[in-house]
């Protein structure tokens, strides 16, 4: 009884471990520009208003870069699961030279320092045009995405109960009655996970984001945060970037709250086989 | 969808047929994947391989030649790419190892926690989540002189953080421990939950004490988890870019690898001596993950789960 009471306290810290920034950020960006630059700065704002959220969705800067962050970001999971989920069901259910290989890649490829590849992407796609293009950050994040794709779905494919297609075949369904009614229920969750995790990845990039766009055309949220300026240019550019992080961080904070039991599955059956 | 109807229809096609025809099938299945991994890091690497033997700027195209290995004796004989090693290897080491600590504990409440286990797993999930940049932001800003409350908090006054090496670093390792620890905190649940049970009641029965349990139970029992986890973040970390970019752009020697390796290619076009430190990045990453999996013997059929 008492120690339960002590995990819980326990629990507790580690809630306020995670979410302190959160209020912080939030703070931020209810804040006036000129609490910025005064002396003695505090947590919480002198008053709290919206206007800041206005200011940003009232910059091109801002606007083109969400519509550039959200639409790449979801073709790219789209098409990096689609494509993984052919690969995750060989693995999980075909016998196959190459299986290993497959796997040795995917792993490879997870580790890859991205780096590494900015300078000769940056060059190549200059050369084929697609420089500054979502189709010039799409390649790269579907590549990086894959492997993530592919281990998480194959952990998900290897616990679905496969006889059960037959099982309905023999009861009288038809193949495809069979895969429609049967297979897809089970794979679905599997599916939907790896595709929240690879979204996330996709979301997050900086480093393609800042290394194959040069203007508003393929900048996607993370890369035009560095970019962003006050009102003026005597305002601090603070509680805009702030604004905008807030709003970035919308999605993930909604995902997470419907999907928590889903995305913990996926990161720990994909890592770790249990 | 076929390769199901293909699968069930088995009965009158003959064993060999049939084995050749799933091999076929498995490798049309992972063509595209493979096909996609191996053109775009594969060939970019080949080409920053041929790139690095030459000196090439793009501001100066014609001023293009073959120098052999030079700029790799540039490179390794500047003590540019030293401190950024050593500060790589610093960020590397201090957070995989507070991570490490930090996210076994996380893992062990989110195990033993009887309350609010659903609300302790969707918060640490945030900072998971969260985009890395933001992050950067959320930290940078709590230490900058004029909109952070830690030097108020911490009755510091004008300290400028980002002014010396060290301190900087410590912010930088601050955002980047408070993001990452949930990810390593749950692939520890996954090992955690595994040990089982009556052997830490068995020990507990002949005596043992709680540390005993922890040090001679519980952590050999989970190794495994530990050492993917450890391999997973230490490659992770050695990548790091995102947090030094926005909170210092590599000043006051804070530059890491992966932001040389950035600099060198799109912020200078200086694509010869940029490329030679892709590929010198690129060996660093094989030469660690090759001592996790030779020297420390990381099961990664753990990780592949195709064993």
């Amino acid at each position: 009884m008492k120690t339960s009471r002590w995990w819980t306290v326990a629990g507790i810290v580690i809630v306020l471990y995670s979410l302190f920034p959160l209020v912080w950020m939030l703070s931020l960006s209810m804040k006036p520009p000129s609490d910025i630059v005064s002396r003695q700065p505090q947590f919480l704002p002198t008053s709290w208003s919206f206007d800041n959220f206005r200011e940003v969705f009232s910059q091109s800067l801002f606007t083109r870069a969400l519509i550039n962050s959200i639409g790449i970001a979801l073709i790219s999971t789209v098409i990096a699961v689609i494509v993984a989920m052919f690969a995750a069901y060989a693995i999980a259910r075909l016998d196959f030279r190459g299986k290993r290989l497959l796997l040795s890649l995917a792993l490879g490829i997870a580790m890859f320092p991205q780096a590494a590849l900015v300078g000769p992407l940056f060059n190549m796609w200059r050369g084929l045009g697609i420089y500054d293009t979502w189709l010039g950050l799409i390649i790269p994040y579907l590549t990086f995405a894959l492997p993530l794709s592919i281990w998480t779905m194959s952990a998900f494919f290897r616990q679905i109960p496969w006889e059960m297609e037959q099982a309905a075949q023999v009861d009288g369904a038809t193949a495809w009655q069979a895969f429609r009614k049967v297979i897809v229920p089970l794979a679905a969750p599997g599916v939907f996970t790896t595709a929240i995790l690879t979204f996330f990845f996709c979301w997050n990039d900086f480093l393609f984001a800042i290394s194959l766009t040069s203007t508003d055309a393929a900048r996607t949220v993370p890369a035009a945060l560095a970019f962003f300026q006050g009102a003026s240019q005597f305002e601090s550019p603070v509680p805009y970037i702030m604004a905008a992080s807030v709003v970035v961080t919308i999605p993930v904070v909604i995902l997470v709250l419907i999907f928590q039991r889903r995305i913990v599955a996926g990161l720990t059956s994909g890592a770790v086989k249990g | 969808m076929s390769t199901v109807t293909t699968q069930s229809a088995g009965p009158e096609v003959t064993v060999s047929e049939r084995i050749k025809g799933e091999r076929r099938l498995g490798l049309w299945l992972s063509a595209p994947s493979l096909i996609v991994m191996v053109l775009v890091t594969a060939y970019p690497l080949g080409y920053a391989l041929v790139l690095s033997l030459y000196n090439y700027r793009l501001t100066d195209p014609g001023g293009r030649e073959f120098v052999g290995l030079n700029n790799y004796l540039v490179i390794l004989s500047d003590p540019l790419w030293w401190n950024d090693f050593v500060t790589t290897l610093v960020i590397t080491v201090v957070t995989v190892a507070i991570e490490l600590v930090i996210g076994f504990i996380f893992a062990y409440v989110m195990l033993r926690i009887i309350r609010g286990r659903g609300p302790l797993r969707t918060a640490i999930l945030i900072p998971y989540g969260i985009v890395t940049v933001v992050s950067a932001f959320i930290w940078r800003y709590a230490f900058a002189l004029d909109s952070g409350f830690v030097n108020q908090w911490l009755g510091l006054t004008d300290f400028n953080w980002f002014g010396d090496r060290w301190s900087a670093l410590f912010v930088i390792c601050l955002s980047e421990i408070w993001k990452t620890t949930p990810f390593i905190s749950l692939l520890l649940l996954a090992g955690l939950v595994q040990v089982p049970t009556e052997m830490l009641e068995a020990a507990k029965v002949d005596g043992a004490t709680a540390w005993q349990r922890l040090a001679r139970v519980t952590l050999p029992n989970m190794k495994a988890a530990i050492m993917v986890a450890l391999l997973f973040r230490t490659l992770d970390a050695w990548r790091i870019f995102d947090n030094p970019y926005v909170m210092t752009r590599g000043a006051n020697n804070t530059e890491t690898i992966s932001f040389l390796a950035y600099r060198q290619n799109v912020t200078l076009v200086n694509l010869g001596m940029g490329s030679a430190v892709s590929v010198l990045l690129f060996l660093t990453v094989v030469a660690i993950a090759w001592v996790f999996i030779k020297g420390f013997k990381t099961d990664l059929s753990q990780v592949r789960g195709d064993s």
